[in-house]
């Protein structure tokens, strides 16, 4: 490989190792998305972070576990899970806040991951779907999907649970109809709905009964 | 082994095949632990590609300027047309294509500098975090002189032609003079009916994770069906050994036809980590998912069907227009369905194609048989309506007692008994004859049904059992779960056959280091790995009782090995079941920890005939010819739909299908994969459509949020129920798939649904509120 398309072939350099100034990176395609939500958010940023510029070592608590993580400033709190925490369970279905598979709670609230940027989320309770069950007791919402069969590929399976579970805390499933629409926004192409709502029901009557 | 394998007969002590088990991947499934194609994150210094791909449709690329995107830290190569590294064996040339167990088009991007087709890939980019590969990647220059493309078949740049073969169907297939018993049938109907561009749209994306571990061993963790014929494919293009290749696919998010194929992010992942020297992930992003794995056709068909006046079919002419790519002569085969659905004496086909700048279309869930059903089961639905008859006594008018393509006797077929269990589950009887008569509130209701049917396809694969002295097993076979209960059935099937608990049963697949079997599509893996898995066990029997019957220790010491059966793990003599002894005992005396087994499972006819019938080059009708039988599975659809005659709005209010499909492993996944596939058709039938533009020939709607495929809201309440078939002439469990049976006739059956509520034929698909207000403004 000789070719000057490979400039870094022989010294590959280390993951985020870089000090780039935020503004450089803005002018990118992802500009547009960051520049609204960290201005507003500039406070907060450089009350946890010393640096905002390029990569800055952030914490985040997931699953009442503190990580130390270092990250850009672009960087989602889906790619973050899945791809510096190996907390893979929380899914990319689309990236775009169009799938609900990237469904995790911040602070009890359903939150699409793929939407969200990680030094953001510093000071906050993140759960997934790793941090539902306890041990090998499953979550009522899990041990329901499996008994009512409401999956079949389970890629969107952890995301329609993270929402389901969020769903009956809002109250959002007291009818079918109910639990249907507040169900939608969770895409599952294998077409596990009505098992799906027939899970999310039942838990929503036993909660409602306990 | 017997050359003629064994039946699986129910014990009479009841097991649990049939048995409604819960999922045994559930738990992985539902606590996040399950590892899908894009999750091996612990890979040594595993870094990430991201494809750069063309915004126009036709061109040449003149120059990419990677300057910017070079000096981005962390990128380690950026590959395009000039300097990718060269393939062994490229599906550009049709010679060494003959290689590929699976290459989807004969076109391979990026080895030149020709663009035929909008999100083709044009560069990749590897650095390592996703963001610096995804900045890079958005940076290259990208100068393209571009041409004028052609759109689709409706273009008026589009020319038409009949090809020689579509997919093994020859361009024109005659049975009998359909066209003159069209011609004097004193009933006639002309209809044409258009179905949009589809995806399949897994919920996970494409992905391909590689990773050589050495210059010569190659491992892929990969979203394929098929992971041994990824292998075989990934090896002859790479230039390996097909052992030198190893494919990995434990969990796959979904497939529908599409993760059939060898597509280019495939071949590029291994390219990159064998150019940077490390593992590469290569994930597709959605939009590209759109471009990066095919699709379904847009299409239209022409059907011209004659009837005698007491609705009985004289003959079908039947055209279909598609688009295809620049390469390939590809069109989904309706015909098939078309031609042996019912008693119809003559039959006549054409495909025209016209050439256009898209990738090939491909394999989507019941290709062919989908589209062709809407055709089909509307057009019966019309006759039914023209004269005064109830749709489904108009079918069982045409009933075909054998197949009308052969004349052979049908393998085994329930559907009388799938419409009549249907029909009673819906309240079929309550329906009015006439259509726009029933309101609810200022909404049309509507009722409407259509059949399903699905063929049996030939194939087959290898199993290994191995059963332990304690009881415990592992089972293994190559292939993949797509979500369709795989490791499930596979589990009670291993369970029944070995007399152990489903718990004892750890069924292994999805790797090329197991057992070779072929491939989850085509509805053929539930029989053919059961059916392999079942003998394979029968050969642990064999294995165990002829060791017993020359052990003096044994009960069994000097039984004739015939005279000997299982029960419940139990080796005992047929005549005099008290006498005999458990297989453990036998192994213990032997000082043997475990006991092998394997076998070849066979699925549609060439299970009874191996050689004759398994000829690549005979099609089907011959195949099924051979075996004596023609071989499918048969279900009906029913629906209600509520119209909305202000919104156009078409909403599925209640569904009831009854499938019968052989002999049924599990009720309850078997039922998720036909809610499954009726809601895929649900969506087909009002909502599905990419659009391309047809001045660009660019997809307008490459995302899950203008790409509507249906949401729980739009579901209701769905009803499934099986008709238990004993089919002992399609494999040796009996089984026949559903998992695109499911689909057959969805379409259809809402479309009649809304012709029941409104008194208008819908014949575009999908059926958008647009297309039902423009219909309400015409006359009834
Ligand atoms: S991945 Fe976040 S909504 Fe689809
Ligand atoms: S289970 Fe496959 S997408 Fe929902």
């Amino acid at each position: 490989m000789s070719s000057d398309l490979f400039p870094n072939a022989d010294t590959p350099p280390l993951a985020d190792n870089s000090r780039r100034s935020f503004l450089k990176q803005s002018g990118g395609i992802l500009g547009l998305a960051l520049a609204p939500p960290l201005a507003s958010q500039a406070e907060r940023l450089t009350a946890y972070s010393k640096v905002i510029q390029g990569a800055t070592d952030i914490t985040l608590r997931v699953n009442s576990q503190a990580h130390t993580v270092r990250v850009e400033p672009r960087v989602t709190l889906l790619d973050t899970l899945r791809e510096r925490l190996d907390l893979t369970g929380t899914k990319k279905g689309c990236d775009h806040g169009q799938c609900g598979a990237c469904t995790v709670h911040i602070n009890g609230k359903r939150t699409l991951s793929c939407l969200t940027l990680a030094v953001m989320q510093q000071g906050k309770e993140i759960t997934t779907i790793e941090g539902l069950a306890k041990g090998d007791e499953l979550h009522p919402m899990q041990a329901a999907f499996i008994k009512h069969d409401g999956l079949q590929c389970g890629y969107c399976t952890p995301g329609q649970i993270m929402s389901g579970v969020a769903c009956v805390q809002e109250g959002h499933a007291t009818t079918d109809a109910q639990c249907r629409e507040w169900m939608s926004g969770n895409l599952c192409r294998c077409g596990a709905y009505p098992n799906i709502l027939a899970a999310v029901r039942e838990v929503a009557s036993q909660s409602s009964k306990g | 082994m017997d050359t003629e394998p064994q039946f699986f007969e129910t014990n009479a002590a009841p097991g649990v095949v049939g048995q409604p088990l819960s999922r045994v991947d559930g738990w992985a499934k539902v606590t996040g632990r399950a590892k899908y194609s894009a999750e091996y994150n612990q890979l040594p210094g595993l870094v990430h590609a991201v494809l750069r791909t063309s915004d126009v449709a036709k061109g040449r690329v003149t120059s990419i300027d990677a300057s910017a995107a070079q000096r981005q830290p962390g990128v380690l190569a950026i590959f395009t047309h000039e300097n990718l590294p060269k393939l062994a064996k490229t599906p550009n040339n049709p010679e060494d294509q003959k290689a590929f167990a699976s290459s989807p088009m004969s076109f391979f991007p990026m080895a030149s500098d020709q663009v035929h087709y909008a999100g083709q890939p044009l560069a990749m980019v590897v650095a390592d975090t996703l963001e610096h590969a995804q900045y890079a990647a958005a940076l290259l220059k990208v100068n393209i002189a571009a041409e004028v493309p052609t759109a689709s078949y409706l273009d008026p740049k589009a020319t038409s032609y009949v090809p020689k073969s579509v997919k093994g169907t020859e361009g024109v297939t005659k049975r009998g003079d359909a066209q003159a018993a069209f011609r004097n049938a004193p009933v006639q109907l002309t209809a044409t009916y258009h179905h949009a561009t589809n995806h399949h749209n897994p919920m996970e994306p494409g992905a391909t994770t590689a990773h050589w571990e050495a210059p010569d061993r190659l491992t892929v963790y990969d979203t394929t069906q098929g992971v041994s014929e990824t292998q075989k494919t990934l090896a002859a293009m790479l230039g390996l050994a097909t052992e030198q290749v190893r494919v990995v696919t434990k969990y796959l998010g979904g497939g529908f036809g599409c993760k059939a194929w060898v597509w280019p992010h495939v071949v590029l992942a291994p390219l990159a980590a064998k150019a940077v020297g490390r593992p590469v992930k290569l994930v597709l992003t959605r939009p590209q998912q759109f471009t990066g794995m095919g699709h379904r056709e847009e299409q239209e068909q022409t059907l011209r069907l004659g009837a005698t006046k007491e609705g009985k079919l004289l003959g079908i002419v039947h055209e279909k227009t598609s688009t295809t790519s620049p390469w390939d002569d590809y069109a989904e085969t309706n015909s098939r369905i078309i031609n042996m659905l019912y008693a119809l004496p003559a039959f006549e086909s054409t495909y025209h194609l016209a050439k256009a700048s898209v990738m090939t279309s491909t394999s989507t869930r019941a290709p062919g048989d989908m589209p062709g059903s809407f055709a089909i089961e509307c057009s019966m639905d019309d006759l039914a309506y023209q004269l005064g008859l109830d749709p489904i006594q108009v079918r069982l008018l045409n009933y075909a007692e054998k197949d009308p393509t052969n004349g052979h006797p049908w393998s085994s077929k329930s559907l009388k008994q799938c419409y009549a269990r249907g029909a009673e589950l819906f309240g079929w009887s309550q329906r009015n004859p006439r259509n726009g008569q029933t309101r609810n509130g200022k909404l049309l209701v509507g009722y409407g049904m259509a059949t399903a049917s699905y063929p049996v396809h030939n194939s087959q694969g290898n199993a290994r059992v191995r059963l332990y002295a304690d009881g415990r097993a592992v089972v293994q076979a190559g292939a993949t779960d797509l979500g369709t209960g795989t490791y499930t059935i596979i589990t009670q099937v291993a369970a029944d056959a070995l007399g152990v608990p489903p718990q004892n049963i750890r069924f292994e697949l999805g790797d090329t280091i197991l057992p070779t079997t072929q491939w989850s599509g085509g509805s053929t893996a539930a029989g053919r790995v059961s059916s392999s898995v079942y003998l394979a066990a029968q050969e642990v029997w064999q294995k165990l009782i002829k060791m017993a019957v020359i052990d003096r220790k044994s009960p069994l010491y000097g039984a004739k090995a015939a005279d000997v059966v299982m029960e419940k793990g139990r080796l005992q003599l047929k005549a005099d079941p008290g006498k005999g002894e458990a297989f453990g005992e036998v192994m213990k005396r032997a000082s043997l920890s475990d006991v092998e087994g394997t076998a070849q499972g066979r699925y549609g006819s060439i299970y009874k005939e191996p050689g004759a019938a398994a000829d690549a080059n005979m099609n089907k009708e011959e195949k099924d010819a051979a075996a004596g039988y023609s071989m499918h599975a048969f279900g009906a659809h029913f629906c209600e739909v509520h119209v909305d005659p202000e919104l156009g709005t078409v909403r599925v209010a209640r569904w009831v299908s009854v499938m019968s499909a052989g002999r049924i492993l599990n009720p309850k996944t078997a039922r998720s994969q036909v809610i499954g596939g009726s809601i895929f058709g649900i969506g087909a039938a009002l909502m599905e459509q990419t659009v391309r533009d047809p001045n660009l020939a660019r997809y307008t709607n490459a995302d899950l949020a203008s790409y509507h495929v249906p949401v729980n809201a739009d579901i209701p309440d769905m009803r499934v129920d099986f008709i238990d078939e004993h089919d002992p002439h399609v494999n040796a469990m009996g089984v026949k798939g559903i998992g695109e049976i499911s689909i057959v006739g969805v379409t259809a059956a809402v479309a009649n649904a809304v012709f029941h509520a409104t008194g208008r034929r819908l014949r575009s698909l999908p059926m958008t509120p647009d297309k039902v207000l423009a219909a309400m403004r015409q006359p009834a």
